[in-house]
């Protein structure tokens, strides 16, 4: 699903040059469930950007459901983005003027879908996050917990090939972060691919495989039994 | 644009941000609203002007005795110069042009007229047939004095629409005596002067009867003519000032007049002040398009910043919807969209306020520089439209800014 070639990525910093990705070479089959671990300036949310075509890479390449991803320009790359990816940030990055509902099915508004599918598909993600009943509310209305599961939903009502999720329990609290947790294996147990970028041990326990980063360069690779997160809810 | 799902957009977005919508309409709707009204005010300053020059045919000449102020030919100044009728028919005589129009006056400043109980002051004035057009006045009812009534100096007289109110009131005075100074007249007609109130509040009657009756032999106080009219403005004025030139040349001689003394006899020539009023009128207009096209031109600036900051508002959601998927152009299409949707809106709004205040004040405004303020509803329409368009090019750049925010910055910025 996802394969990626001695990458490489750096900053200007002033005048000097920050070298974040030093020869990265990954690859991610269908179904699997990752987290991609290291401390702050490790290069992973770096890493992510770029699977996230957020941002492009220096060098080295980066395949994506067979799809090269090179030399985008920004319409193509949202085009991209639309079709092949569902995004779960830290921070929620719901548009606050819009209802639950109307933030999930924003996607579909890009991807050009008819009002009443769209509206209909946005309902039956939100049920499946557990939050029918939340639909007409607006973010701040809404739980940390409540808003990440309609980030999740949002994710995934474009029917993406994986999903991306930056310290996507970041904000929460452990209760609430194992139960999205909990949802996110429920997820991955239909099929989905899913990656996660995490600093968090517990939470990169409950994924199947634990990538490590430390300054630029993968230092660990493991496949691990995943820790069921429903046992701690 | 024309799309279904975009103006869903448009209005949920404008329904959730409605202090910042109307903002930025009270700008637009203020900006359009002081244009028309200004506009509305100029167009009245200008139809006040116009009737005030209108009062006269605007191509009329005319000759009016004065006091000389120079001593000439062994003579003193302080002199009365008393035209006779004499002159007049000298001036169509000599005339080198054809003459359109042409009538001696003899005037009484004040005279009591009367019918019954009703009574009034009024402007007397003796004059031929054709001082009808000289005067710009038109019959409402019956007829002006004609050749005959001069021929035979009849006491016929035509009132202003000012005299037969105050002495008929709503009673047809056509055929009905009035008294003036004593001696019995009958109304022919009556008439109405685009001058107004001032120019009806006057009795025309045949020279010759008011020079037997209240006048002195064959004085007569101005003649006054018009010139065939042509289409080419220089020609007639070069026209009009030779036959002026003439008469005056005449009289001079006549009546020992220094040819420098400008107090002897009072020249007046339409066609040059409507030169002058037509470049009073053009600049008067200039301005008040200079300051209404300043004060679009600040409404711009408004949108413009308020656009800015709309967008600058918005950066994290612009990297939001970017990162689900939004291209570019359609962040452009968005936020312009919606600036262009609010503006004309409350363009429209500002344009019809305007122009309801121009239409319930406007007929109540009582002055004579300023009648019936009104709007030409296309330069209305237009200035909508050039607001609009301003508006989206003002929109356009901060939406453009907007559409190159990269989603990995904005996503980073709270």
């Amino acid at each position: 699903m996802i394969e990626i070639k001695d990458l490489h990525k750096s900053y200007k910093v002033g005048k000097n040059s920050l070298h974040v990705l030093k020869g990265i070479n990954f690859s991610v089959k269908e179904g699997e469930l990752v987290s991609i671990m290291g401390s702050s300036g490790s290069g992973k949310s770096t890493l992510l950007n770029i699977l996230g075509m957020l941002d492009e890479a220096d060098q080295g390449s980066y395949n994506l459901d067979g799809v090269p991803i090179k030399n985008l320009n920004e319409k193509l790359a949202a085009q991209y983005r639309n079709k092949f990816l569902g995004f779960i940030f830290q921070s929620f990055n719901l548009i606050n003027y819009k209802t639950a509902l109307d933030n999930v099915a924003l996607p579909l508004y890009y991807q050009g879908l008819p009002r009443g599918e769209r509206m209909d598909r946005a309902m039956s993600y939100l049920e499946k996050v557990g939050l029918a009943d939340w639909a007409t509310h607006l973010p701040n209305e809404l739980s940390g917990g409540q808003k990440q599961r309609v980030a999740i939903a949002r994710a995934l009502a474009s029917h993406p090939k994986v999903l991306l999720a930056d310290e996507l329990t970041g904000a929460l609290d452990t209760k609430t972060s194992y139960e999205i947790m909990d949802l996110v294996q429920q997820i991955n147990d239909e099929g989905k691919t899913i990656l996660v970028v995490t600093h968090e041990e517990d939470i990169a326990q409950m994924t199947k495989r634990i990538v490590n980063l430390k300054d630029g360069v993968i230092i660990d690779d493991k496949k691990v039994e995943p820790i069921r997160a429903s046992a701690h809810v | 644009m024309f799309s279904l799902e975009r103006w869903q957009e448009i209005f949920e977005t404008i329904s959730k941000n409605k202090l910042r919508t109307f903002l930025t309409g009270v700008s637009v709707a203020s900006g359009i609203f002081i244009l028309v009204v200004l506009l509305g005010i100029g167009e009245g300053m200008q139809n006040g002007v116009e009737i005030q020059f209108q009062r006269d045919a605007e191509n009329k000449v005319s000759v009016t005795g004065g006091v000389t102020s120079l001593g000439y030919g062994g003579l003193n100044p302080g002199r009365d110069i008393q035209l006779v009728l004499d002159d007049f028919y000298t001036a169509v005589q000599t005339s080198d042009f054809d003459i359109e129009f042409q009538s001696p006056l003899y005037r009484v400043w004040s005279g009591l007229a009367s019918n019954g109980s009703e009574s009034g002051s009024y402007r007397l004035e003796g004059v031929h047939a054709d001082y009808q057009f000289l005067e710009k006045a038109s019959i409402i009812n019956g007829r002006f004095i004609n050749p005959l009534d001069q021929d035979l100096g009849t006491k016929n007289v035509v009132i202003g629409n000012r005299v037969k109110k105050d002495l008929f009131k709503e009673k047809d005075p056509i055929g009905e005596f009035i008294t003036v100074s004593g001696v019995k007249f009958k109304v022919v007609g009556v008439y109405t002067d685009p001058g107004g109130e001032r120019s009806e509040a006057r009795i025309f009657m045949p020279l010759k009867t008011a020079q037997r009756i209240f006048g002195n032999g064959e004085d007569i106080r101005t003649i006054s003519f018009t010139l065939p009219k042509v289409s080419d403005y220089d020609l007639a004025l070069y026209q009009s000032q030779a036959f002026l030139k003439k008469i005056e040349r005449q009289l001079r001689s006549k009546y020992n007049i220094s040819p420098v003394d400008t107090s002897a006899l009072y020249l007046s020539n339409n066609i040059e002040s409507t030169k002058e009023i037509y470049t009073i009128l053009s600049t008067m207009k200039l301005f008040f398009w200079g300051v209404g096209i300043a004060t679009l031109f600040a409404g711009i600036i408004g949108v413009s910043n308020i656009m800015l900051i709309i967008v600058k508002e918005r950066t994290k959601e612009i990297g939001i919807r970017k990162a689900l998927g939004a291209v570019p152009m359609s962040i452009v299409g968005m936020v312009l969209h919606e600036s262009i949707f609010v503006t004309a809106l409350s363009g429209m709004f500002g344009l019809i306020l305007g122009l309801l205040l121009l239409e319930s004040v406007g007929p109540f405004i009582d002055t004579e520089f300023i009648v019936n303020p009104e709007v030409n509803f296309n330069v209305a329409v237009s200035t909508v439209i050039i607001l609009i368009i301003a508006g989206a090019i003002a929109g356009f750049f901060p939406a453009w800014r907007g559409a190159r925010i990269k989603p990995i910055d904005a996503l980073r910025d709270e």
